[in-house]
Formats: C-alpha cells, sequence, structure tokens
C-alpha cells in the first residue's frame, strides 16, 4: 500500500510541477514580450491607465531579473497565495475572486458527479440482467452520454425556465437576496442549482450505466462466475461479485473523466450565468484578464488533483489487492 | 452471394448487425449533409449578414436566422464541416500518439514503460481545458487546424493506456515467443504478428477518439476558447447563449447544432459497439 501511494504522490508532484512551469512558460516563451502583448490585448483607450498596467505587469512579471530568479520567485508568490491581480475587477487580488467563485462550483459539481456515478453504476448493473431495462436504459444512456453538457443545460434552460416558468435559469440565488444562512437564501440557493445540476447528472449518468451494463456483462461471463454457478451459488450471490468486480474500472474511469466533467460543468455554470469558476473563466476571457486565468488555471490542476487522490484512497477502501501490497491496478 | 459472404465472415456479421447499420446510416446522412449544404444554400460566408434579425425558419433561411440577421443554416453546414476536421485530425492524431507511444511502452516493458506511463499519467492528470486557457491568453487568432492538433496532443493517454496493456497481453503470447526464438527480427514480429490483431481493436480507439475530440472542441468552443476565424457547432451555441437567443425564444439558432452533435457522437458510439460485435465472437448475438 505504501508503494501504491507512494508512486501515486509521485505522479501527482510531477504533474503539479509540470503544470506550474508550463504556466510560468507559456507567457515568457511566446514569441514577443508578454507585457506588450497583454497590453495591447487589453485595448486601453486611457494612457494613464495603459501605464498603470505597464508598470504593474512589469512588476508582476520580474522580466529584468534572470529566468531562473524569475521561476523561483513564481513558485514563492505561489505558496505565499499570491496570484497577481485582476484585470477584469481590478484592483481586486486573483485569490479573493476565486475564493469567491469556488462554493458555487463545488455546489454544482460534488452532487452531481457523485450522485451520476452511483446512479449509473446501480442502473446499469439493473439493465445488465433485465432485457426491458437493457432496452430502454441502453439507447436513453449512448443518446445522453454523446449530449454535450451545455447543450442538455440550454434545452432545460430552455424548456423549463422560458417555456414552463419553473425552475429559475440564471445566477445562483435571486438578486434581491443578500448572501446569509437564512431559509430564504438557501431555498433560493437551492432552487437556482437545480437546472445545471440536472445537466450535469444526466450526461453522467448515462455514460456511467453503460459503462457499467457492460462491465457487468463481460464479468458475469468470466470464469469465476462460471465456477461459482457451477456451484450452486444463488444468482444473487454471482452478481454481487460481477458488481464489485465491475465497480473498479468504473472508479478509474471516474478518475479519467474528471477533466471531461470539469469542462462540462464550466460550460453549463455559462449556460446558466452560474457565478463560478466557469463564469469566471468566460469572464476573464472576455475581459483578457490574464492573472485570472492563470488563477483559474492553477485551481482547476490543484482540484483534479486533489479529486485524483480521493478516488486512490476509494481505491484501496474497494479493491483489498492494493491494500495486501499486490498490485491491483497497474498504475 | 451467400458464396462470398461466408468466405468473408466479418463482412457477413457486419451486415446482420443492426447497431452497426443504423450508425452509420446516420453518420453517411451527415456526411453527405456537409458535402452538399454548402452548395445548397445561396449565402456563402456563414457571418454575412443576409436577412431580417431571429426570423423563424423559412423557404429562404431554412434554419431562420440569428440575432443578427445571419443565416442559420449556412453556419450549420460549415460547423458541421469544422466538427469532422476536429474528429478527423484531433482524433486521429491522438489515435497515432496513443498508438506510438503505447506500443513502444507495452512492447519494450522495463525504463522505456516507466518513462512513458509516467508521461502518460501527467499528461492524464493535467485537464485539457486548463491550458489551453494560458494558450488563449496569448494566442489572438486561433484556427480550427490550431484547435484538433491540441486536441489531438491532449487526449491520447487513455488510448496509450488502453493499447499498451493489450500489446503486454499480445507480446506474452505463445506465437510470439516462438517467432522470437526463431530469430525474427522485432519490427517484423511487430509488423506480422502483433499489428493483425491489434488492427479491429486500433479502429476502436479511433473511432471513441473521433468522438470525443467532437464533444472536446464544442466545449471549448463554447467556453469561449474556440476558434476565432471560423463557425462551429459549438460557437453557434456560444453566440446564441451570448446573445440571449433563450429569453428571446430564437430556439432555431441553438437546437440544430446541438442536434448534430448529439447525432453524430452518439452515432458513433452506437457503431463502436456494432463493430465491437462484429470483431468479437463472443459478443455476437445469435
Amino acid at each position: 500500500m505504501k508503494r501504491y501511494f507512494g508512486r501515486k504522490l509521485l505522479i501527482y508532484l510531477l504533474t503539479f510541477f509540470v503544470a506550474v512551469t508550463i504556466d510560468w512558460m507559456i507567457p515568457r516563451f511566446m514569441p514577443g514580450n508578454p507585457i506588450t502583448v497583454l497590453l495591447a490585448r487589453a485595448g486601453n483607450t486611457y494612457a494613464e491607465a495603459a501605464r498603470m498596467m505597464q508598470t504593474y505587469y512589469t512588476q508582476a512579471f520580474g522580466l529584468d531579473l534572470p529566468a531562473w530568479q524569475q521561476y523561483l520567485n513564481f513558485w514563492k508568490a505561489l505558496f505565499q497565495g499570491d496570484f497577481g491581480v485582476s484585470v477584469y475587477a481590478f484592483p481586486r487580488p486573483v485569490a479573493s475572486i476565486i475564493r469567491e467563485a469556488v462554493p458555487y462550483s463545488i455546489l454544482l459539481l460534488l452532487p452531481s458527479i457523485l450522485l451520476s456515478w452511483f446512479a449509473g453504476n446501480y442502473f446499469g448493473a439493473f439493465a445488465a440482467r433485465s432485457k426491458l431495462l437493457d432496452n430502454t436504459v441502453l439507447p436513453i444512456g449512448y443518446i445522453l452520454n454523446a449530449t454535450p453538457y451545455m447543450w442538455l443545460g440550454i434545452l432545460l434552460a430552455w424548456a423549463f425556465g422560458i417555456v414552463f416558468r419553473v425552475f429559475p435559469i440564471s445566477g445562483a440565488y435571486n438578486f434581491g437576496l443578500v448572501p446569509t444562512f437564512s431559509w430564504v437564501f438557501i431555498r433560493s440557493v437551492l432552487q437556482h442549482s437545480v437546472l445545471p445540476f440536472l445537466s450535469l447528472f444526466l450526461v453522467g449518468f448515462g455514460g456511467w450505466a453503460i459503462g457499467m451494463r457492460n462491465m457487468i456483462i463481460y464479468e458475469l461471463e468470466s470464469d469465476y462466475s462460471h465456477y461459482l454457478q457451477a456451484l450452486g451459488a444463488p444468482g444473487r450471490l454471482v452478481r454481487k461479485y460481477a458488481f464489485r468486480n465491475a465497480m473498479l474500472p468504473q472508479l478509474t474511469g471516474l478518475a479519467l473523466q474528471l477533466g471531461v466533467i470539469v469542462a462540462g460543468a464550466l460550460a453549463t455554470e455559462i449556460v446558466f450565468s452560474y457565478p463560478g469558476i466557469g463564469f469566471l473563466i468566460l469572464q476573464a476571457i472576455q475581459n483578457r484578464d490574464y492573472f485570472l486565468l492563470q488563477g483559474c488555471f492553477l485551481f482547476i490542476i490543484i482540484g483534479i488533483l486533489l479529486a485524483n487522490f480521493l478516488i486512490d484512497v476509494a481505491y484501496v477502501l474497494i479493491d483489498p489487492r492494493t491494500r495486501a501490497g499486490m498490485q491491483g491496478e497497474s498504475s | 452471394m451467400m458464396n462470398f459472404l461466408k468466405k468473408n465472415e466479418i463482412l457477413y456479421f457486419a451486415l446482420r448487425n443492426n447497431k452497426l447499420k443504423a450508425g452509420l446510416v446516420v453518420l453517411v446522412f451527415f456526411i453527405i449533409l456537409t458535402l452538399v449544404g454548402p452548395l445548397l444554400t445561396e449565402f456563402d460566408d456563414p457571418f454575412d449578414y443576409v436577412g431580417p434579425p431571429s426570423a423563424r425558419p423559412s423557404s429562404t433561411y431554412w434554419f431562420g436566422t440569428t440575432f443578427f440577421g445571419q443565416d442559420v443554416f449556412t453556419q450549420f453546414v460549415h460547423g458541421l464541416k469544422a466538427s469532422w476536421m476536429v474528429g478527423i485530425i484531433g482524433g486521429g492524431l491522438a489515435t497515432l500518439l496513443g498508438v506510438l507511444i503505447g506500443f513502444t511502452a507495452g512492447y519494450q516493458g522495463g525504463v522505456v514503460d516507466e518513462v512513458l506511463n509516467m508521461l502518460t499519467n501527467i499528461v492524464l492528470v493535467i485537464p485539457t481545458l486548463a491550458v489551453l486557457l494560458i494558450i488563449v491568453a496569448y494566442l489572438d487568432v486561433r484556427g480550427i487546424l490550431a484547435e484538433s492538433v491540441f486536441i489531438g496532443c491532449t487526449a491520447w493517454p487513455w488510448a496509450a493506456r488502453a493499447i499498451r496493456s493489450q500489446t503486454f497481453s499480445l507480446r506474452a503470447r505463445d506465437y510470439v515467443d516462438l517467432a522470437r526464438l526463431s530469430g525474427m527480427k522485432p519490427l517484423k514480429i511487430i509488423f506480422t504478428e502483433i499489428a493483425p490483431n491489434m488492427m479491429s481493436y486500433l479502429l476502436l480507439v479511433f473511432i471513441l477518439q473521433f468522438g470525443g475530440a467532437i464533444l472536446i472542441a464544442a466545449t471549448l468552443d463554447f467556453i469561449g476558447l474556440g476558434p476565432t476565424n471560423a463557425i462551429s457547432l459549438g460557437l453557434m451555441m456560444n453566440n446564441a447563449v451570448l446573445w440571449g437567443a433563450l429569453l428571446l425564444g430564437v430556439w432555431w439558432w441553438f437546437v440544430p447544432p446541438g442536434i448534430a452533435i448529439t447525432a453524430i457522437v452518439g452515432a458513433l458510439y452506437v457503431t463502436n459497439v456494432g463493430l465491437d460485435e462484429v470483431f468479437n465472437p463472443k459478443l455476437r448475438e445469435m
């Protein structure tokens, strides 16, 4: 188990290192001076503002220092939580803007990922042994899985927000409310999260259901299942073992899918003007806010690494082979 | 006819497989639409302002017009072309890289495998979108080709993983050992003993990568990280949402691109399952 976690941690540390290095390198090694590029892109009409931005950027990038020192300073600033100052919400620091958006993204992502994974696996396992379910869940699953997240979001927003007017389709809570810990506010937050949650949930659900169904069929055809059946074990028991074995690839699949799910969630936030990281990214792109983009980049990387680590822990809990020091999964 | 089919087992099962047939019909329909579509519209440039704003679908504007009076059908067929391009180039490049890296790792083993595996794991964890964020901040003009290449360069890890483990299992087979013992050169072993057994698998990987690339591109375009000098289906949806098509009830602006993506990607997945059944005797429904 030590070896398993050791390997995983090494990969995550390396990944983080590579990501931060990419982040540092791209502005510096792209053609042209990054400060001129950023100033030209910001398209300031006021000379005064342009000069202010120039002094800020010069200081923030520290281009007059030798490259290795710039690199060290970059890491130092990172560990102090200094991501620079936003242009779009000048003069607020990027870190505080992101901190405000994060709870909303998590509120959307965590329940939709977990629920769609559990529900998808559950239904997929059922579908594998019922002809009727198989013929209904499977085609629906394929269609859902092929649907772009934001399109499902757009359709839901249009149907339930515009045509039937059941759910609000914009923002995270009523504009008239001030965020407080009160029943009215929480209810408003929940109401606003229903449609974005549904669009994330449905797409994920389709994918997991198909995956589980195929895995179960595969497991039921394998030697140990046949052997158990030959011994006269009840069908329930055989299916239970098949399910536990099929869970493992599904868990690995969850880790592999995280990047795609997060991208989908960001797009969904944009559809519903939901004030999470995705909406922030759209603002940053439209306002050409480089430091905000950079902050979002680092935040997504850290989030994905953390989630990967949690999945590794779950893997150890589910698969006894990793605990016993044998290699359950080839990392 | 029957005689010919009996000889060609794969073709025989392919023609009997309904999933494969259904998937292919949808794909062929969209391919024809992509090729013929631009000839059917009287408008050349998908960005031209050719009609009244937000006009309903009619005989002149088949899919209606956008908020700015651009013809939605023209944008749609040009967007379809972009999707196929992303699928072929992005999916193809991802498959190629996946094959090269997965195969080398699986066949060589040892240190080479360790290093390549580490690389695969690192690229696997870094989300595509995040890297694109940083690049987009610097590139002003981006084309569909650049986007496809970028998707190809970031989407290969899972293909590499799958192909690596497939190679591992093929490498340990008796007939490969026999070839090695009889002094066959490594390259010859790869091409005559291993590759033929992997071709069907590679085709399936390519199809999945193809569909995946189209979906990733749609998401990137929607977030605003897509091409700046061309139209795509994701960009159409982005524009529709940004300019309030939802509130104005201009459904003809955002419904067609979504249907096209869902249909194409769904058809690719179903084709994939059908082909799997054709290639793999265990899965055939008798």
